[in-house]
């Protein structure tokens, strides 16, 4: 089953679809210059010591980003069907 | 002679792009600022068969907004200075996102090379890119190569030798946009050709696109005629509502998607993966080193591995700077007449500049390993690791890298560091990273620490050196969260960053980033702590004694040793004040053990005198041998000696107190009387302000020991240590004191060069007032408490 999910709600080592960035303006800006625009794939690669920032796998490169900017992102994950 | 062809450098930070002009360059390189802003321009000359080909290092960026300084630099030299080419360097390793940069090129119409890098790098992970579609898919010449290992150089030098003959034209290649956007673009244009302001100097296409970008340098060029801004206004704002309403994205965001989806299509034939060898030594190697536990430990052993290597490496090179200025000093002595320009040369230039350029190899060490976690992508790591810390109190993760520099793990320089604070972009964070990296442990305030430690806390050295790196991080994180809660407050900021892959430095590299700060340091003491050492020293030294102080000094000393003369245990065997200096020189030789004072010669009774007293000032206990004469001689002169010297102080002090800085010092016992310091204290601090090692220096010079060696620091930490007015609590807080006080004038104007005078001034203010409240807590706490 698919679902869209908030970035910072990802668990470690998971993968997904980016569908939307509400980030707008200059942290849009950077959001996008970085790759990360609707229909990229992305894997959470792994978070800092205290959680935050978070590091994500995209376009072969790692970035990392605050949670509050992983909240602005929205993709899509596989979660397994309820049974 | 052939035209000069001039190239600019482009692509994203970490594409490899120092590497490629260092390779091209090579040591042919000349740094400068971009006119009016504090952008670096690295350029360079090279001949290439027979062509001169300048070089141009544009800053590194993700884009061409207009929303970065770095990124409007870039932009601006492109389109004002028209490169010949611009050679964009494109990491194969990560084709899509460094492509987004060349579309943007593209759109400009400048003539482009793409510089395909780090091909070893792609190849291990499995990707394989056919050049040759890239080339004709894009639309541009392509050359790969592996700058690391200077493979594809000449190729690309090759390169644009033929492409520069062929006199390449600005050709602005439009992509699509969607229907919507592409339509919006052509009215615009219209509307930009037909107007009178148009000057041609950008493809109207291309202005057109950044107004819908909203990109305000474009956007207040056209609103010079405004009828004609407020015309393409509209068609902005009704495109804007357009795509809300029926994408819920900004056109700006659509922009984007297309420009990814125009690489994604080009990628997609261009580039092959070969899943089995898909190994990234990178990510394994962050699962550890980021890890949660595994993480931090590495960190603080790799900082403190840092502080030990630099540490170790330069405890010899600093003790050979050290006989090389003393040396010098020698032969200043011998050769200049004793008198002003003799003080002049060895306390005041001597002195000053020798003391700061004897840390250049603590600061050179440090400064390479920095290099080396820098090069590495570990430094990416640390801020990554540090940001959350580092948010709490308003900072940065990236401040770490101007707070490392600056002595974080001690001995480094805020000289580089207040350089180091550019990769912070919001302007606010900068601030307040520039405001406290002068409360790191720069290596100037090392010397400072070794001799009050080494005086007063012996026992603990490696200790309290600990806590002071503790303290000055303690400082500088909640002086920075009280400047981002007041002056300096501000909305949060992104940690938006790549973390580039592990890659092992190059010597090169190193060599180069290492030397590019060190020069730094070097260079403020060549200017301006020569100039502040000159003016200390005049300060120090005049005016002085008045005409009749000296005639009455002069008096007493007469008297003193009139007595002396006169005293029947002396009377017969020195009779001459001209004798004086002879015995002064014969009992000091054999106090040093230099030589050992014949007993012959014109005057025996003088030689054996000097051989008692040197022996008696020795604590010899066998005197039974001694003509008991000798003795009673010897012990008088021992007592005279004392009274001359006590003498020789108190003129000094006398001296001092009557110079300006001695004035100053006095006058600022007022308010540094709660804190503990007289005046002598005072006029050392006030020298630090040129350089924090004058500290030494100018208490050495103010203790009246005249020129403090480094045998002779000890003799100062032992005066300090007898002085009454010197304990522990007066050390500690003496040491704070100097930690926090004043950035050192070379740091001062580094400010002001980044940002301006006013912060500048304000940062003296800000760190004087932090120092004394400190200081005076300190001070107060200790006092309360009975130390």
């Amino acid at each position: 089953m698919k679902k869209v999910i908030k970035m910072r709600e990802m668990s470690d080592n998971q993968r997904g679809i980016i569908k939307r960035i509400t980030a707008t303006g200059d942290m849009g800006r950077r959001l996008r210059e970085m790759g990360l625009v609707p229909e990229t794939a992305i894997k959470i690669q792994g978070r800092a010591p205290l959680r935050d920032p978070v590091a994500v796998k995209l376009r072969d490169f790692v970035l990392t980003l605050r949670n509050n900017e992983a909240s602005s992102i929205f993709v899509e994950v596989d979660v397994p069907d309820p049974e | 002679m052939n035209k000069k062809i001039t190239i600019a450098l482009s692509g994203n930070p970490n594409a490899g792009k120092t590497t490629v002009f260092n390779a091209i360059t090579g040591a042919r390189q000349h740094i400068a600022n971009y006119p009016g802003v504090t952008v670096e321009k690295k350029y360079g000359t090279i001949h290439h068969k027979g062509h001169a080909i300048e070089v141009v290092d544009l800053p590194g960026t993700y884009s061409l907004t207009a929303y970065s300084l770095e990124e409007l630099v870039a932009r601006n030299f492109v389109i004002d200075e028209r490169p010949d080419l611009v050679v964009d360097i494109v990491d194969a390793s990560s084709l899509e996102r460094h492509l987004y940069l060349a579309v943007q090129f593209k759109e400009l119409g400048v003539p482009l090379v793409i510089a395909l890098n780090m091909m070893d790098l792609a190849e291990s992970r499995g990707i394989i890119i056919d050049v040759e579609a890239l080339s004709s898919q894009f639309g541009a010449p392509v050359v790969p190569m592996v700058a690391r290992s200077n493979k594809g150089i000449q190729d690309l030098l090759d390169k644009v030798v033929s492409l520069a003959g062929e006199k390449p034209r600005w050709e602005p290649a439009p992509i699509s946009y969607g229907m919507d956007i592409d339509q919006a673009i052509a009215e615009i244009s219209g509307i930009i050709e037909r107007s009178e302001i148009y000057d041609r100097k950008y493809p109207s296409w291309w202005r057109a696109l950044k107004c819908l970008e909203m990109d305000s340098q474009i956007t207040d060029l056209l609103k010079r005629d405004p009828a004609l801004g407020r015309e393409i206004e509209l068609i902005c704002d009704s495109i804007y509502k357009h795509t809300m309403n029926t994408l819920e994205e900004e056109p700006e965001a659509i922009i984007a998607d297309h420009r990814y989806g125009y690489i994604a299509g080009i990628t997609k034939k261009v580039v092959k993966r070969k899943i089995e060898s898909r190994i990234n030594f990178s990510d394994k190697i962050d699962k550890v080193l980021t890890n949660r536990i595994i993480g931090p430990l590495a960190m603080i052993t790799v900082l403190y591995g840092m502080y030990s290597f630099t540490f170790w490496a330069s405890e010899l090179p600093i003790i050979w700077l050290e006989t090389l200025f003393d040396g010098l000093t020698a032969i200043v002595l011998a050769v200049v007449p004793e008198g002003m320009l003799q003080s002049l040369i060895v306390s005041g230039i001597i002195g000053g500049v020798g003391g700061v350029l004897g840390f250049v190899p603590l600061i050179m060490f440090m400064f390479f390993a920095i290099a080396i976690m820098e090069d590495s992508g570990y430094m990416a790591r640390i801020a990554y690791m540090l940001d959350r810390v580092l948010r709490w109190f308003g900072l940065h993760g990236n401040s770490v890298i101007a707070l490392i520099v600056s002595g974080g793990i001690s001995g480094g320089c805020a000289v580089p560091g207040v350089l180091a604070t550019r990769v912070l972009r919001d302007p606010k964070e900068r601030f307040a990273t520039l405001l406290v990296i002068p409360f790191m442990n720069c290596g100037a305030k090392l010397p400072v620490y070794a001799l009050l430690i080494g005086a007063f806390f012996s026992g603990d050295k490696a200790r309290i050196m600990f806590i002071l790196t503790l303290l000055s991080w303690i400082f500088a994180l909640f002086a920075a969260k009280v400047l981002r809660a007041t002056i300096l407050k501000g909305p949060k900021t992104s940690f938006v960053m790549e973390l580039p892959p592990y890659r092992a430095p190059t010597l090169r590299g190193l060599l180069i980033h290492t030397w590019e700060r060190t020069w730094q340091y070097i260079k403020k003491a060549g200017t301006v702590i020569l100039a502040f050492s000159v003016v200390l020293w005049a300060m120090m030294t005049f005016p002085g004694l008045s005409e009749k102080q000296m005639a009455d000094f002069e008096k007493e000393r007469k008297a003193l040793s009139e007595a002396f003369l006169s005293s029947p245990d002396v009377r017969g065997l020195i009779t001459s004040e001209k004798d004086l200096p002879a015995l002064n020189e014969r009992v000091r030789r054999a106090v040093n053990g230099k030589a050992s004072p014949g007993t012959s010669g014109d005057n025996r009774g003088l030689a054996m005198v000097a051989k008692a007293a040197s022996e008696l000032a020795q604590g010899e206990t066998d005197l039974e041998k001694w003509d008991q004469k000798y003795l009673r001689a010897a012990s008088q002169y021992l007592a005279f000696r004392t009274q001359i010297g006590y003498h020789e102080r108190v003129q000094q002090q006398t001296a001092l107190k009557g110079t300006v800085a001695g004035w100053i010092g006095q006058r600022l016992e007022t308010v540094t009387r709660p804190l503990g310091f007289e005046y002598r204290t005072n006029i050392a601090l006030l020298g630090g302000f040129a350089a924090k090692e004058v500290v030494v220096s100018t208490l050495g010079t103010a203790y009246s020991l005249g020129e403090v060696n480094p045998e002779e620091t000890g003799s100062l930490s032992e005066r300090l240590k007898r002085d009454p007015g010197w304990n522990p609590l007066q050390a500690f807080t003496l040491i704070v004191f100097t930690m926090l006080y004043v950035p050192c004038i070379a740091t001062v104007i580094s400010i002001r060069r980044e940002a301006s005078w006013a912060w500048a001034g304000f940062s003296v203010l800000f760190n004087l007032l932090v120092a004394y409240g400190v200081s005076l807590c300190i001070r107060q706490a200790g006092l309360a408490l009975g130390f």
